[in-house]
């Protein structure tokens, strides 16, 4: 009823590769960017910032990361927990070596290590696949948290083991530390993640996402037709450890502040965010949002209404979270593999035609 | 010969294209091509033929550098091909269509027939990600190509829909505008005509014609309707057991003794 492409001609195929190519969802993201932007900043609190949004766009850089990696390039990964921690250890290093240097520099030279490191530990998928590649990048997981709780250079030689945040501005305004005001950090996020998001929508547009959905749906035949399938994959594990590493550097330092590596990026979090793309769904940038969101979303609501409306004791509705999450996936799996995006797909195809079907 | 020919309905075929020198592939002890030797010319259709197992998407395979040949040489466009992977194979001008169709299920039909022109994109992944500039006007250069070769097979209504949701005869079309987008020198078709109805196998036929006709494409191929490859093809090479046993024009090849024999079988007394 209210969503219609009838009469949007495009007339250039500039036009035709936009993307919103219709103009309401045009206009609704325009919404969503003025609102994010110039409304949320003046209304933020600390709980807000701390329980929802700050987590929600942190996580959405994950995974997005994690979906080209996984949802474009069909190349399973159970690493990311380990690749948020590279991006963590190398803007600390970053931020202590050279404090006078914009945080946007480290953060993105965070994500520029994380994305060779990343290079590195997708070596093994030129030969495996599936299955075999998930526990060879299981392999990265384990031993990056070992190296980063072994080797006490990573962690400036602190006694407790753990990396913590210093205070660092930009542009005059705190944005780590736990002074740093709730707005601050908000759009320092945010920033990030609509230059991800963009970034990520462009590359999975054009030519070289394109060769990665090819590798995806039939390697052999996108060979034959002239994917170079190193290449292919390759890039697709730098631009997936790119982001990632910019999540975990803001993770880090914008979020948490101070870090214990196992605790903050063991393979709990891995599942995580694969769980965030998988019920978002694969190879959509709007499904890494609406994962990311479901699962950030899900433990505060149930928290509000176990413990504060039915008044549940708090282990409890901690308890029957996993069992919400664990059974979420399997309905998932089943039903719908390509999870909230293909539900809101569906929903739209459907509202073309409403109320008037024939 | 060597200057090439002139077919019976007048079109002018050129030089050798390619040319298989005594190619031999095994498989362990398994010898599923023997010594084959037979050349492509430029412009023509070629057709490979032959009982089932009897070697023939082998050989296509061998030609696009997914197998590569134990003994033998494949000489392309007059030099000796050196051993190469497939994408760089498809890079010097060889595409080909495969006998399961193998689309992209997950991506429309677009973008199966925009991942054709992967060889004529240049574009770096910082221009990508930029988008603006140089990407956009690569992408709609290429787009321009594709929606030709879209136009060109008949196959606009479905552009945008996923290719996992078309029927059997409308998939094969698509490998084909695939493979027709990378603007191929040679084209090879693995049985373009496999379980197809007589309608369909028609409009293929004309598509294949049409093909070779506009754009000089040379193509080979393989297909087990006799009438259609005695219809379409100027040279036809028959293979059985992994063995030439025939090459000429399909008149020729018709009337040879050792090819009635192959598919008609041959009396013990």
């Amino acid at each position: 009823m209210f969503y219609r492409e009838a009469g949007d001609f495009k007339t250039s195929y500039e036009q035709d590769n936009q993307t919103f190519p219709i103009k309401f969802d045009r206009y609704r993201y325009y919404v969503v960017l003025a609102i994010a932007f110039l409304v949320v900043p003046f209304v933020i609190n600390d709980y807000w910032a701390n329980a929802i949004l700050l987590p929600f766009l942190i996580y959405a850089i994950a995974s997005i990361g994690l979906n080209i990696l996984v949802g474009y390039a069909g190349q399973v990964s159970l690493g990311t927990g380990g690749f948020m921690a590279v991006g963590a250890y190398a803007c600390y290093k970053l931020m202590t070596a050279m404090p006078e240097v914009s945080m946007f520099i480290h953060v993105l030279i965070a994500g520029g290590i994380t994305a060779g490191v990343c290079v590195i530990f997708g070596l093994p998928s030129l030969r495996i696949k599936g299955f075999y590649l998930a526990v060879a990048t299981l392999a990265a997981q384990f031993f990056l948290v070992w190296l980063f709780n072994r080797v006490p250079w990573f962690y400036n030689y602190s006694a407790s083991g753990q990396i913590s945040a210093p205070e660092r501005d930009v542009f005059g305004i705190l944005i780590t530390g736990p002074n740093a005001p709730a707005w601050a950090t908000y759009m320092f996020s945010l920033i990030f993640l609509t230059f991800c998001a963009l970034v990520a929508r462009n590359l999975t547009r054009g030519t070289i996402g394109r060769s990665w959905m090819a590798i995806r749906d039939m390697d052999i035949a996108a060979e034959i037709i002239g994917v170079n399938p190193l290449k292919a994959k390759l890039t697709a594990f730098a631009v997936s450890g790119f982001f990632i590493g910019i999540s975990g550097a803001l993770f880090f330092s914008v979020y948490l502040g101070a870090v214990e590596v196992g605790e903050a990026f063991g393979i709990s979090k891995s599942f995580l965010v694969l769980f965030m793309v998988i019920i978002g769904g694969l190879g959509s940038i709007f499904g890494s949002f609406a994962g990311a969101a479901f699962l950030v979303l899900l433990p505060v609501v149930l928290k509000v209404v176990g413990v504060d409306v039915l008044g549940w004791p708090t282990d409890i509705v901690a308890h029957f979270q996993l069992v919400i999450v664990g059974a979420l996936i399997i309905v998932f799996l089943i039903m719908e593999p390509h999870g909230l995006a293909q539900l809101w797909r569906v929903a739209k195809e459907k509202l073309r035609l409403w109320p008037f079907p024939h | 010969m060597q200057d090439g020919y002139t077919t019976a309905d007048g079109r002018k075929i050129g030089g050798v294209v390619m040319e298989m020198k005594n190619i031999t592939l095994r498989f362990g002890g398994v010898v599923a091509i023997e010594n084959i030797s037979f050349d492509i010319r430029e412009g023509e259709i070629r057709a490979i033929i032959g009982p089932n197992g009897a070697g023939k998407s082998s050989m296509l395979n061998v030609i696009s550098g997914f197998y590569i040949p134990s003994e033998g040489e494949v000489w392309y466009r007059g030099e000796k091909r050196p051993q190469m992977r497939p994408y760089k194979v498809a890079q010097q001008g060889i595409a080909r269509t495969f006998q399961n169709i193998a689309l992209f299920e997950g991506m429309s039909v677009l973008d199966n027939v925009m991942t054709g022109r992967l060889g004529h994109m240049k574009s770096g992944l910082f221009a990508q990600a930029l988008w603006k500039g140089k990407a956009e006007a690569e992408e709609v250069v290429n787009r321009e190509v594709a929606e030709k070769v879209i136009d060109f097979l008949e196959i606009q209504h479905i552009r945008k829909t996923p290719v996992g949701r078309l029927p059997y005869g409308l998939k094969k079309r698509v490998e084909l505008a695939r493979a027709l987008a990378a603007e191929p020198k040679l084209l090879l078709l693995d049985e373009p005509m496999a379980g197809m109805n007589v309608e369909e196998k028609e409009d293929m036929s004309r598509f294949i014609l049409d093909v070779n006709d506009e754009f000089g494409t040379t193509i080979t191929l393989i297909e087990h309707d006799m009438g259609v490859v005695m219809d379409l093809s100027d040279r036809v090479v028959v293979m059985d057991y992994g063995k030439k046993i025939g090459d000429g024009t399909p008149d020729e090849v018709r009337n040879n003794q050792q090819v009635i024999d192959a598919y008609l079988g041959v009396s013990n007394d």
